[in-house]
């Protein structure tokens, strides 16, 4: 019923392999797409911007990033936090040393650096697997904060070690720093993040999307029909830490404004992604979308519950917020084991039939 | 499908901020951390804060007779979360924001500057927002880490006859932003006294010590500086104890000098010394004050059972600043409801002598401070304290020291000017 796919025929082979092949889903994307952008900008305020949306859009390109390569390449990695530190200080680093750099073009240049790095410390992939793996890339996600501690010329030889991004504009208008209006920032994520999500989708239904998946799925039989395991897995590993590299940006850069390796990048960090892609829903990329909404935004909505609303005090409701998030990731995964993606697809079916479901 | 609809509606109204203000009261926001591995410092330091506040409104009906208004804000000493904190409270006329962590303060020292709200962080934050010329809503007195580790030196100086030349100190330091403050200044002091410096790190929270004591035993430094916090000041004292590490040579900056901190290792604390800018203790008049407004009739935050400890002291002083600026700034502009920038005059013209802290029930618990436009820092006196494990109580040790002015003014104006370039800010003029 609401998902009716009657009359929607495709006549030409370019209509078939559009990215969103039912018109319906088509409709809903552009209609959200047209709200965030035409829309939200001028609803947006400062609480908006730092506690809901930035967060939002900065996690989800975090989890785009890690499902990718855990997700659709099925190589199990803890060093997100340590990926991002590398996004945010290049952004850092950059923006200090060409001042007049265009803001887009310094956190694509951060996340190429990332990819990079990502490359050298996705090599031991090609030996080892699974448990092992995660073992390897938590090594790097030490290495790398330890590195930012220890190297005095990342932070630029500051005090306390902490980086703070200066004033960049954009068309005149301030995008870092205190001044940026809140929709100048707001727009800049999401312009990144809408563009790198359809990248993303488009990536994994192609060539080197099937590879990976092929590789996922049993990486001898891969290899044996052809596909090439380094190709697959390094490739992985590059276009993984791309994402997660401009998400380290912009955390830093757009988001928080000043960070420091071992609270902004800590371990902890790395665990939060991996939690958004298994509640959300590994190889997918709207779970990464749902994942990311959903242990950014629950925490803050059970805040303002708790203390806004019924007015506890905010001690307690910060341990009772801790339960319920633990509570709720259970229950959903109990509910539904390949996380929310696989929930929305499940209704998704239901909806197609309603209400004739025989 | 309406369900959902449902479902997103309460979702957006959820994620909107809902406190209703009543405009005519001061509002100051309160960034506590009562959870997380620093919770037991948090809770302490936000119940003196609170209480102080609860005792004006109670006894004397607010600041010059308007109500005081304390919402509290959990920041998990969280930089994201403290700014969660922060843009959900600010549009309500927050007065002074003061969010016990140096992390956060770092992430809203520009944000305040645009919003024109101040922020005081005694003790703590970035030390070069003493210069008020530059920082122009950040205020850090009555001393900062750079005075901590001054006075910390003049003290080992004190202690060795005046002469450290060839002795060996060694930094354990909380490895983030706080703990990495007080190096620059440590390394001028000991090229200037002739001392070697040695610095470890400890990863947060710092509940695994083993490898750095393990160094400090190996290097057997004459005496050990710690910048601490929470869990981490734990660990090391018991650390520091079971070596036999003797603990009179052990201070800690003020952060590290709480009974939290020392109680768990027992008797092996004895003799352990912690910096500190305020007195200790319960011996003031106003904690009569407390008693008969406050818990007797059962208003004391937490039920008053951290009354009298350090933290819970400095939360007192630090409303107190908070609270004596407020009324300045009344007098100043003549109005009872006052806004940011009005509250920055009063902090800027703040002036708390001998007598009006002893009107204020508190005689002799801290040295006067004489706030200006362009000294946002205070004089910068630091006192000594000792833990004194049987009877279960800090006791000052030495009188408050003035730091090293000559070295810590250049290290101030050469940070703070770095900062203006690295932001252009024009640095204002001061009349």
């Amino acid at each position: 019923m609401f998902y009716r796919e009657s009359g929607d025929f495709k006549t030409s082979y370019s209509a078939d392999q559009q990215t969103f092949p039912i018109r319906l889903d088509r409709h809903v994307v552009y209609g959200i797409l047209a709200f965030a952008f035409l829309v939200v900008p001028f609803l947006i305020n400062d609480y908006w911007e730092k506690s809901v949306l930035l967060p939002f859009l900065v996690w989800a390109m975090a989890a785009l990033g890690l499902n990718i390569l855990t997700g659709f390449c099925g190589q199990v990695s803890l060093g997100t936090g340590g990926f991002m530190a590398v996004g945010a200080y290049a952004c850092y680093k950059l923006m200090v040393a060409f001042p007049w750099l265009n803001m887009f073009i310094v956190v694509i240049l951060a996340g190429l650096i990332t990819a990079m790095v990502g490359v050298v410390f996705g090599l031991p992939s090609l030996r080892i697997k699974g448990f092992y793996l995660a073992v390897a890339t938590l090594a790097s996600q030490f290495f790398l904060v330890w590195l930012f501690n220890k190297v005095p010329w990342f932070y630029n030889y500051s005090a306390s070690g902490m980086i703070s991004a200066p004033e960049r504009t954009l068309f005149g208008i301030p995008v870092t720093g205190a001044e940026a209006p809140p929709w100048m920032t707001y727009l800049f994520c999401l312009t990144l993040v809408t563009i790198f999500a359809f990248i993303a989708h488009n990536l994994v239904r192609g060539r080197i999307g099937r590879s990976w998946m092929a590789i996922r799925d049993m990486d001898i039989a891969a290899e044996i029909i052809g596909v090439p395991p380094l190709k697959a897995k390094l490739s992985a590993f590059a276009v993984s830490s791309f994402y997660i590299g401009m998400s380290g940006a912009m955390l830093f850069a757009l988001y928080l404004g000043s960070a420091e390796p071992n609270d902004s990048f800590g371990i902890a960090k790395s665990f939060l992604v991996l939690f958004m892609i298994i509640i959300g829903g590994l190889g997918s990329i709207l779970g990464s979308f749902l994942g990311a909404a959903f242990l950014t935004l629950m925490p803050v909505l059970l805040k303002n519950i708790m203390v806004g609303w019924f007015g506890w005090p905010a001690d307690l409701a910060a341990h009772l917020e801790l339960l319920l998030i633990g509570a709720l990731i259970m229950f959903f995964l109990i509910v539904e084991p390949h996380g929310l993606a696989q929930l929305w697809r499940v209704t998704k079916e239901r909806l197609r039939l309603w209400p004739f479901p025989h | 499908m309406k369900l959902k609809k449902m479902g997103v509606a309460l979702l957006a109204a959820g994620l909107l901020v809902t406190s209703v203000p009543a405009m005519a009261d001061l509002m100051f926001p309160v960034l506590s951390y009562r959870t997380g591995p620093f919770g037991a410092n948090g809770a302490e330091n936000a119940d003196g804060y609170l209480d102080y506040f609860a005792l004006l409104n109670e006894r004397d009906g607010g600041i010059g007779g308007v109500k005081v208004q304390t919402p509290e804000c959990e920041t998990e000493y969280k930089p994201e979360k403290g700014v969660e904190c922060y843009e959900s409270t600010k549009g309500n006329g927050a007065l002074l924001y003061q969010p016990l962590s140096t992390g956060i303060t770092y992430q809203l020292i520009p944000k305040v500057t645009a919003d024109k709200i101040p922020m005081l962080t005694p003790g703590y934050g970035r030390t070069s927002s003493a210069n008020g010329k530059v920082f122009e809503y950040v205020f850090n007195y009555p001393a900062n880490y750079w005075d901590g580790a001054s006075v910390g030196v003049k003290y080992m100086l004190d202690q060795e006859k005046g002469d450290l030349k060839g002795k060996k100190i060694t930094l354990v330091y909380h490895n983030s932003a706080y703990g990495k403050e007080p190096i620059r200044t440590l390394e001028e002091l000991s090229k200037k006294h002739g001392f070697t410096l040695k610095t470890i790190p400890v990863d947060s929270p710092g509940q695994e010590q083993k490898s750095q004591w393990l160094e400090i035993r190996r290097d057997k430094p004459d005496y050990v500086l710690m910048w601490g916090w929470g869990v981490m000041n734990q660990v090391a004292i018991s650390e520091a104890s079971k070596m036999g590490f003797p603990m009179d040579k052990f201070i800690g900056i003020w952060w590290a000098g709480s009974e939290n901190d020392v109680k768990p290792a027992g008797e092996g604390a004895n003799g352990y010394k912690a910096l500190t800018f305020h007195g200790v203790g319960k011996d003031f008049p106003i904690f009569k004050d407390i008693e008969t407004h406050l818990v007797a009739k059962g208003k004391a935050s937490n039920g008053g059972k951290n009354i009298g400890t350090a933290l819970y002291n400095r939360g007192l002083y630090f409303a107190m600043l908070a609270a004596e600026a407020a009324a300045t700034a009344q007098k100043i502009h003549n109005t009872k409801d006052l806004t940011g920038a009005q509250m920055r005059d009063g902090l800027e013209a703040l002036k708390l002598d001998k007598a009006r802290l002893e009107a204020l029930g508190l005689a002799n618990f801290a040295p006067e401070i004489t706030a200006s436009c362009e000294n946002h820092g205070g004089s910068g006196l630091v006192a000594v304290q000792q833990w004194d494990a049987k009877a279960g109580s800090w006791k000052l040790v030495s009188d408050f020291m003035q730091s090293d002015r000559e070295v810590i003014d250049a290290l101030i104006k050469a940070d703070s000017e770095a900062f203006a370039a690295e932001n252009k800010i024009t640095p204002r003029e001061c009349k």
